[in-house]
């Protein structure tokens, strides 16, 4: 793989310049490292980031740019009378990607030349038999416009990445040239790499802030042409879902309000499991426990929080379900039609969230002073009244707190949901109804092979902001109180 | 008359591996004020701690020995610490106001212990105490705003006037001054002066002339034993020990 | 006087007698602790409950029925079978003959027809063909074929599927399992341990005996270490400009609140943002560990970072300003100093949330990694980062959507290898707290 062998290159160079750099030093000073201003490393060291980091931060910018300029080139190169009804242009160029992933394909396997995959007057029939053969993914048979685009593709890739190496080699070779130039004993190597290395660190630090604007920005752009495809209203105030698949034809449905109510009433069923059990368990560890009780009891409950959230999604759907059904289903009391149901979700996420709720209100409860028990039990109060009318009142910010981030991680839990609450959207009061959330619809929507142009898949993306904007409030606000709280006891 | 109130023999205290209190012997008496001293670490808060059982709160804390209230040895099994506690009061060294209003700061204790029938009766509760801890005239008018945002010579006497609330027959005050500014303190020591008509008040005190200001008698520890136990007067003027002397002319503490 | 006479007389009423009052508060007391040792419990028999049925579900999927038969086939059969239209008939016709035979050299007589034998095993003729046309040289050798029975054999033999329960259809019926039973009575099907659930690859939807987990497996081990490689030195340099040099500004704290909300932010979101900048916008292959492994780097990031931070806090300043007391700069400081006493509390907190990562599965969904099927072990090093593959939770979740129960028990056997995983990995990080951890 040649960015691989690219990638090795510069590292290479790097190092030449860094070994370049030190005996050069080493040369000036007559071999007395006491004349440096830094050790010789350090002059070698200067000259290998300069050398390297410049070289690797425009490979990445070429990489990530060039397909974009490729895409626009070969998107001018498909008139529009070349894309079917049904189809859309994303669609082509997915098209077009495929058929020069082909090509290459092909050329691996030597069912064509590298000569004949540039001949611009080539048979499409031709090529298409060609492609089979070789075994690339071809739908159908490539049109001309189609052949070509792959072809200009390729041509316009193959001559990016050599420019794009060449570039790339020529930076490294003159950032360590100029290093090791500026190279004498008086030069202040240490603090200049040592400001490199703060950069650096800066800019690792800076990913976080990345992070969140690639989240926003990615959200944002695809719920704007979500809405440019969909009212915005009624989206927001819709009280159906019913999203039709490209085929089955007519216009979708897609009202989140029973997407919001479902969401809602399976964290409230898991907050009500999770809760009381953990508040209580933090009360029970906390202050009534002996150190034995918990050194074992504790980190058994947060083995709990340790599992993998698949594993509570396959317990919801073949053991929990089943349960539920055999207690609440035609056999028993008659409530339950199947196995997947808000009530299987709710209790298997709030079992889920205990070790989230107990560990939390544990911490909060600990950092109430001793003082405070001191002065109730002074006062005669039994242990049970000094927590439940001083210690409780006294955390009770915190716990809120805590329960909200709760609620939170309940809001965006998804494998529970997807395997244990049901695929159908409905407005339902009946807790034992299969309903459906906002992460289980987003997981439906964007898996398979979407294409992304659809208001059935963009979709996602405004269910994406959705939740992210409801956890992002309640998390935020939450951290709030709970750092209020802390403040006022430290 | 002076009659004894509690009257502790031979007590020992440790904490896991330490032996903190030795052959501690006091008599304490009603209507007196008696004041603990001796440098820190001495074992006097702890001493004060087994009165009314706060040590059992902590795990490691082993009492010994015989500690009698009117009579009765207070660490019998079949005595119900909290019982206890009702009739042995306590003040803290930092004031701990509960995070509740101040009325509710008052009304805790008899509320728990079922003291009043009704509203009035807590009512009238709650002044009382207010009025007994010297700061009903400061608060009267704002019953329900937080405890927490009194000064701190007014938590500490919202703290004394919780204690005294629940009706308690002694008063152990664990260095109740110490977190005060001057003022604050002696308005405290007033407060501590009045109480002496209706408690056997102990307190443990780090100031050698608060004790003379405020006690009857005196106890000095040292090293986790009751060196001497006497007058405070004569302990002030004339001490037999030489380490209560020592200590009271600064030279050890 | 006596000391009794001296004694007070007691205004409350005595201490030894407890009052109706206190009585009925210490009642409340206990019942109050009871409601929180009553919790406790409900926490750990959720435990064990899940403990219990991943254990009792998970553990038939590390066995499998299998039917053994030795034979030999010569060049003759050899040719005359490829020489037929129907080859894979053909084969099925050898093999139906040699198992007669093997039953009647037992003494065991029971009627069978192809139909049933490919209710039994699927289709063994094309197993048995494609193994001597990819080795031609073992004709005439005798050879013994372990060919996997199918999901309801396997079922029968697990309890999954009994005489009352089976019912009729053309995938099995009823009178098979006389001919199952005569077949085990004989020796020639056995439930062996199941190498090819830990070490293969899925299969397709309608044979649960052959899908092994091994390739998402591998899978996950590419994510893995592309986590690995980015988070650790990312967090770590993170964690040290936060702690060492940050100074008080907008800047640092707008990097503080974005950590501590990502930290939050459902995995979910992670997948919607792998989805639309790995792969939308920057054109990065679907269903690869390269991409898998971004999105669950971007993910573990703020666990590391924080634990990082924790660790490098607990460094007590006297260090610091010992080295910077002999000179050395304040980078020099914290790289020979700092970052050498907090290492092990890094990589503690980086095995922790590399084991989070390592079960994550909803961002997964989003960049494609279910929905197809894992078949495939990488060719190369290079490949195994950018070629389609599956990872454990991806996989797990794929056969729990499977419509066959009989991927139910590879489903929780999977599980038993990511929990398998998943402890080794918290059972080390434990070790290393355990014995480097450093009280100041």
């Amino acid at each position: 793989m040649p960015l691989l062998w690219l990638f090795l290159l510069i590292l290479a160079i790097a190092a030449g310049a860094f070994v370049i750099a030190r005996m050069r030093v080493m040369a000036m000073s007559g071999q007395d490292r006491r004349s440096l201003h830094s050790l010789p490393n350090y002059y070698g060291s200067n000259a290998a980031m300069k050398s390297a980091i410049p070289a690797l931060l425009v490979l990445v910018v070429w990489l990530i740019a060039q397909p974009f300029y490729v895409n626009t080139v070969v998107s001018g190169m498909i008139p529009d009378d070349a894309i079917a009804q049904s189809s859309s242009r994303g669609l082509v160029l997915a098209e077009v990607r495929r058929a020069a992933d082909g090509m290459d394909l092909a050329i691996a396997t030597g069912n064509m030349t590298e000569d004949e995959a540039r001949n611009t007057d080539a048979d499409v029939a031709d090529v298409t038999e060609r492609l089979s053969t070789a075994g690339a993914i071809i739908t159908s048979e490539l049109t001309q416009p189609i052949l070509r685009a792959a072809q200009q593709f390729r041509v316009l890739n193959s001559t990016g990445y050599q420019i794009m190496t060449i570039v790339v080699l020529l930076i490294a070779i003159a950032g360590g040239a100029w290093a090791v130039r500026e190279t004498q004993p008086k030069f202040r190597a240490r603090n200049v790499v040592e400001q490199g290395v703060r950069v650096l660190l800066i800019a690792a630090a800076s990913i976080a802030i990345l992070t969140t604007l690639g989240i926003v920005l990615s959200l944002v752009f695809n719920t704007i042409e979500f809405f440019r495809l969909y009212p915005a209203a009624d989206f927001f105030f819709g009280t159906s879902w019913a999203p039709s698949f490209s085929g089955r034809g007519g216009a979708s449905d897609l009202g989140i309000l029973p997407l919001l109510w479902g969401t809602f009433y399976i964290s409230i069923v898991a907050l009500i499991v999770a809760v009381p059990v953990g508040l209580f368990s933090a009360i029970y560890l906390s202050e009534y426990a002996s150190p034995k009780v918990r050194a074992f009891a504790k980190p058994m409950l947060e083995v709990l929080a340790g599992i993998p959230t698949i594993v509570y999604g396959l317990f919801a759907l073949l053991t929990v379900g089943p349960l539920l059904v055999s207690v609440f289903g035609d056999d028993g009391l008659g409530w339950m039609q199947a196995g997947t149901a808000v009530m299987t979700a709710g209790l298997v996420m709030g079992i889920m969230l205990i070790p989230f709720v107990s560990s939390l209100s544990d911490d909060i409860i600990n950092a109430v002073p001793q003082a405070m028990r001191d002065g109730s039990y002074g006062l005669g109060a039994t242990q049970s009244e000094t927590i439940r009318q001083v210690v409780l009142p006294a955390a009770l910010p915190g716990i809120v707190g805590a329960i909200l981030l709760a609620a939170s991680r309940a809001i965006g839990e998804t494998m529970i949901v997807v395997l244990g609450a049901g695929a159908a959207a409905r407005l339902s009061l009946n807790p034992f109804d299969a309903m459906t959330t906002v992460t289980a619809k987003i997981v439906s929507q964007l898996t398979g092979d979407s294409d992304f142009a659809s208001p059935e898949a963009l979709v996602a993306f405004a269910l994406g902001m959705t939740l992210f904007v409801i956890t992002l409030g309640l998390n935020i606000f939450a951290l709030y109180i709970v750092r209020k709280y802390r403040e006022q006891y430290e | 008359m002076t009659d004894v109130k509690i009257k502790a023999k031979d007590v020992q205290v440790y904490y896991g591996d330490t032996h903190a209190i030795k052959d501690v012997s006091v008599e304490i008496e009603n209507n007196t004020v008696t004041a603990f001293i001796g440098p820190s670490g001495c074992g006097k808060s702890t001493f004060l701690r087994c009165l009314n059982r706060m040590n059992d709160t902590i795990d490691i804390c082993r009492v010994q020995g015989d500690i009698r209230i009117d009579g009765e040895d207070i660490y019998d099994k079949r005595v119900d610490p909290v019982q206890l506690r009702a009739k042995v009061g306590m003040v803290f060294q930092k004031p701990n106001p509960f995070p509740k209003s101040i009325y509710d700061n008052i009304a805790y204790g008899p509320r728990i212990h079922g003291m009043a029938r009704n509203k009035a009766e807590l009512d009238d509760i709650v002044e009382r105490a207010l009025r007994r801890g010297a700061i009903w005239d400061e608060v009267k008018d704002r019953l329900q705003a937080p405890g927490t945002g009194l000064s701190g010579g007014q938590q500490q006497r919202l703290c004394i006037a919780r204690a005294v609330a629940t009706e308690p027959e002694v008063l152990l005050m664990d260095e109740p001054c110490s977190a005060l500014d001057p003022i604050a303190t002696a308005q405290v020591e007033e407060l501590i002066d009045e109480l002496r008509q209706n408690y056997a008040v102990v307190i443990v005190t780090h100031s050698m002339q608060q004790a003379a200001r405020v006690s009857q008698k005196t106890a000095f520890f040292h090293l986790g034993n009751l060196v001497e136990y006497d007058d405070t007067s004569k302990i002030f003027t004339n001490p037999e020990d030489s380490r209560t002397e020592s200590y009271i002319t600064g030279r050890i503490g | 006087m006596t000391d009794a006479s001296m004694d007070s007389a007691p205004i409350k009423g005595s201490l030894i007698q407890v009052d109706a009052r206190t009585k009925k508060r210490n009642a409340a007391e206990k019942r109050f602790k009871a409601y929180g040792l009553v919790a406790i419990l409900i926490g750990l028999f959720f435990l064990v409950v899940l403990a219990v049925s991943i254990l009792r579900s998970g553990i038939p999927a590390f066995t499998q029925a299998e039917m053994t038969l030795e034979f030999t086939l010569t060049q003759e059969e050899f040719d005359a079978a490829e020489s037929q239209v129907l080859k894979t008939k053909a084969y099925e016709g050898i093999f139906i003959a040699k198992l007669q035979d093997a039953l009647t050299e037992k003494g065991l007589t029971v009627a069978f027809d192809a139909a049933a034998i490919e209710r039994l095993l699927g289709k063994p003729g094309s197993t048995i063909r494609e193994f001597y046309r990819a080795n031609p040289d073992q004709i005439g050798t005798p050879v013994t074929f372990s060919l996997p029975a199918s999901s309801r054999v396997d079922g029968y033999f697990k309890g999954r599927v009994s005489r009352d329960t089976v019912v009729d259809s053309r995938f099995f019926e009823a009178s098979d399992l006389d001919l199952v039973d005569a077949l085990a009575d004989a020796g020639i099907i056995v439930r062996n341990f199941n190498w090819n659930f830990i070490t293969g690859s899925d299969s397709g939807v309608d044979n649960p005996g052959g899908a092994g987990i091994g390739v998402s497996v591998i899978g996950s081990f590419f994510m893995m270490l592309v986590v690995l490689a980015l988070s650790l030195p990312i967090g770590v340099a993170a964690s040290i400009y936060l702690e060492e040099f940050a100074p008080q500004n907008w800047f640092t704290d707008l990097i503080e609140v974005n950590i501590s909300n990502l930290a939050a932010v459902p995995s979910i979101v992670f997948g919607i943002l792998g989805l639309a900048v790995f792969i939308q916008f920057m054109h990065l292959p679907q269903s690869a560990p390269l991409v898998g492994g971004l999105v669950l780097t971007l993910m573990t990031l703020p666990t590391i970072i924080i634990s990082t931070r924790a660790s490098l806090k607990a460094v007590p300043p006297s260090i610091r300003e010992a080295a910077l007391g002999v000179g050395a700069s304040k980078m020099q400081t914290v790289f020979h100093h700092v970052l050498p006493l907090a290492a092990p509390g890094i990589l503690t907190g980086t095995i922790i949330g590399l084991a989070q990562a390592l079960g994550e599965t909803a961002p997964l969904l989003l960049i494609g990694m279910v929905g197809f099927i894992a078949r495939a072990y990488p060719e190369g090093v290079v490949s195994g980062f950018i070629d389609p593959n599956s990872a454990m939770p991806a996989q797990i979740y794929t056969w729990a959507a499977r419509a066959d129960a009989g991927f139910y028990e590879k489903a929780w056997g999977g599980i038993i290898i990511l929990l398998i995983f998943l402890l080794t990995m918290n059972i080390i990080a434990i070790i290393l707290r355990r014995r480097f951890e450093r009280r100041w």
